[in-house]
């Protein structure tokens, strides 16, 4: 069983040799891998994908239904139907393989770009889409599905998941591998240089909180390469704050669940806090208020092109799982279908009042509040019945 | 004469300091290549390079913190935060060094730090990126807060911000980055930084706002005439310090005060000055000084922006309640 604080001492991975020249982060160093980009199971020595091809369908079909559910947003956004979208293009593997890896009791903090953990944690993508339109602000209660809210504030939400993951220790979640609890934090390349983060690492460390550091490394913080945040891998920062860290080939379904299971098992088994780095591209403009002609070039995402997360998937399928056209005809067809239905349910939802939301400020109401909501509402009524 | 937007004016004005003083670095997150993400920064990077126009990491605590360094090495640090809501990482930079620095070195240290915050609703945003923080900053003493209303202004405060050896935290109205006005570079400018504007003259109330408001509150005041009134418009430009002589004189010749902003109500720079007119002017006023102002709400989501900001119709109708005594 779990003690109370502090942990075991963590499992220190042993720091790199300090390099005379340090490499560059974008610099491809090792990564686990399992499924090559041409869709090749490779073996690793440390990590195993043990599960049947039934489960890859299942990954292959998450991801797709997530790219077109992302491909709908955009669209809607294109269309004046919401103020922004931020795309997961590219990013399907690194999310859904993490998503895939948690058991029902496990905690998720998100940053804007989780679509597809909030896909597998089975948050309606509709509840995804009021932030974006402007109806709420996240509308959807993060109890329901293990997924708490989006966080836009860079690196904020580390320290939250760190603060969830103590507490799930301090109620003695944690000491069994499989009925344990844990914590993921969601991040970005850039959100690694936030205080917060550094912050977040720390505490994780020192209190050996079960939480799971997941860094998407997209190799773009907007317009800032990822050289601008980081001269070493990301991942080998977790040695200097005393707890393992990995790179996992981000575009590798097949690899990001493998690597991120062992995380959370290590988390919850009391074993403390791992950085996953994801290695993978953000395939798309930051948001869809962004310009990236205006700071990177096409050869890159040419080249990333061909790692493409649900390409090599497809060709694993077909060429050694003996699936069919039928099964990925059915899969686009479904995504259509679920398009449309967001789609409909996106156009449908209704426009929020202000008088709502003078409510939630505090738990109750203030009279200065109270008394700014009747202002408010006797003021809206002196327009009606004029044109 | 060309119009320019309030955007390139800015951008105009950096260039204009980086010109004229070595000294002037710009700052910030994203502002190198892509020139900002509202491209205020545009093209400076090409022209000056990347050790005078810096892409930071992406953390604002840092950009501050960093910013006071290179002050104290003489340099002056033009920083850039993306937009409002994200000043708050740095705020304990801001808060406790920046604005305490030259006092409790006994005036032996400056910080001629300009922070640029891109602020205000109305540009159909998701969270924090629509947020009006100007009293979080206005409320610490060592700091100075501005915030233009049109290009012209935008063009020269920039530029007497850098030179100010005081810090100053510069507000751009982010939804009127794309007014246009006639700019005239070789006309200096006609008034000092911490001076309020008379923007239109009036005798029957007045108007008192900045930033993003003016706009707003010139085109009420256009409404108002068809109400017969007549009412003058002040752009207070400085908000910490207040210029209280040009609000007095305008209040003391109206007698009526309406003070618009998009910040909360209380405790904003409304209660700021209805104080202090209050004070000052209390035998000349026929009415209380009113506020038209956001509610005392977090931003709401953008779908119900125009319900939470003043707009014409709130200002006319503030104008109304004012008359009405
Ligand atoms: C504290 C803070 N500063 C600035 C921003 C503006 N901003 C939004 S996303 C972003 C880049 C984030 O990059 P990264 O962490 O790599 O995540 P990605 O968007 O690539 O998923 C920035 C600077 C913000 N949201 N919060
Ligand atoms: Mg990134």
């Amino acid at each position: 069983m779990s003690e109370s604080v502090p942990g075991p001492a963590p499992e220190v991975f042993a720091p790199h040799e300090a390099p005379v020249s340090p490499p560059q982060a974008s610099e491809e160093v090792e990564f686990v891998q399992l499924l090559t980009p041409e869709g090749e199971r490779v073996e690793h020595p440390d990590y195993k994908f043990d599960l049947d091809d039934e489960t890859i369908k299942g990954f292959y079909r998450d991801m797709v239904l997530v790219r077109r559910i992302d491909s709908e947003a955009t669209a809607l956004q294109r269309q004046g139907e919401l103020g922004l979208w931020a795309s997961l293009l590219g990013q399907e593997a690194a999310q859904i393989g993490s998503g895939r890896a948690l058991n029902k009791k496990d905690m998720v903090f998100p940053t804007y770009r989780e679509h597809g953990v909030a896909f597998c944690q089975g948050v309606n993508p509709l509840n995804l889409l009021g932030l974006f339109r402007g109806v709420d602000q996240g509308a959807w209660d993060p109890k329901d599905n293990n997924f708490h809210l989006y966080t836009i504030v860079i690196g904020a939400q580390t320290l939250h998941a760190t603060g969830y993951a103590m507490g799930q220790q301090r109620d003695h979640a944690i000491g069994d591998a499989e009925n344990g609890e844990a914590t993921i934090a969601y991040f970005g390349d850039g959100a690694s240089s936030q205080g917060d983060v550094n912050e977040a690492f720390i505490w994780a460390s020192v209190f050996n909180a079960p939480v799971v550091f997941f860094c998407q490394n997209n190799q773009w913080a907007i317009s800032e390469p990822i050289d601008r945040q980081t001269r070493i891998p990301l991942y080998q920062r977790a040695a200097g704050f005393g707890f393992p860290g990995i790179r996992v080939d981000g575009n590798d379904v097949l690899a990001t669940y493998a690597v991120t299971q062992q995380a959370l098992k290590r988390a919850r088994e009391g074993s403390g806090p791992t950085l996953i780095e994801a290695y993978t591209y953000r395939m798309g403009a930051h948001t869809t208020s962004d310009d990236p002609t205006k700071y990177r070039l096409n050869e890159d995402l040419e080249h990333w092109k061909l790692k493409d997360p649900i390409e090599r998937v497809h060709a694993y399928l077909s060429r050694h799982a003996g699936v069919d056209h039928d099964f990925f005809d059915e899969i686009d067809a479904e995504g259509d279908k679920i398009a449309a239905e967001l789609r409909a349910g996106c156009l449908a939802l209704p426009d929020p009042v202000l008088t709502d939301f003078f409510q939630n400020v505090y738990v109750e109401e203030t009279p200065q509040l109270a008394e700014q909501r009747d202002q408010f509402v006797a003021y809206a009524a002196s327009f009606e019945g004029e044109g | 004469m060309t119009k320019i937007t309030l955007g390139k004016a800015i951008n105009a004005g950096l260039r204009a300091a980086m010109e004229k003083d070595p000294k002037v670095i710009v700052m910030g997150e994203d502002i190198g290549k892509l020139g900002g993400v509202f491209r205020v920064t545009e093209g400076l990077q090409k022209d000056f390079g990347e050790d005078r126009v810096i892409d930071t990491p992406l953390a604002e605590s840092g950009i501050i913190g960093t910013a006071v360094g290179l002050a104290l090495r003489g340099y002056r640090p033009v920083c850039e935060i993306q937009f409002d809501g994200f000043v708050f990482p740095a705020y304990d930079q801001i808060i406790n060094q920046v604005a305490k620095m030259h006092y409790r070195s006994m005036g032996k240290i400056r910080m001629p730090i300009v922070i640029r915050i891109p602020y205000g609703g109305g540009i159909g945003a998701v969270e924090h990126h629509s947020e009006s923080p100007e009293t979080l900053f206005a409320h610490v003493p060592g700091l100075k807060v501005i915030s233009c209303g049109d290009p012209v202004d935008a063009y020269w405060m920039i530029q007497q911000a850098i030179t100010s050896d005081d810090p100053i935290v510069f507000f751009e109205p982010k939804r009127r980055y794309h007014e246009k006005a006639e700019l005239d570079e070789s006309t200096p400018p006609s008034l000092p930084l911490h001076k309020a504007k008379v923007v239109r003259e009036g005798t029957d109330a007045t108007l008192l706002c900045y930033g993003p408001m003016v706009k707003t509150c010139l085109q009420a005041a256009e409404a108002a005439v068809e109400d017969g009134r007549n009412l003058e418009v002040v752009d207070l430009r400085t908000i910490a310090p207040f210029d209280l002589a040009t609000i007095f004189a305008s209040v003391k010749k109206t007698r009526r005060a309406v003070v618009v902003h998009e910040a909360p109500y209380s405790f904003g720079p409304g209660s700021e000055i209805a104080a202090r007119v209050t004070e000052e002017c209390f035998y000349h006023l026929e009415a209380p000084v009113l506020r038209v102002t956001g509610y005392d709400t977090p931003y709401p989501p953008s779908r119900m922006e125009d319900d939470y900001l003043p707009d014409l119709d709130r200002v006319l109708d503030g104008v109304d309640r004012v008359m009405g005594y």
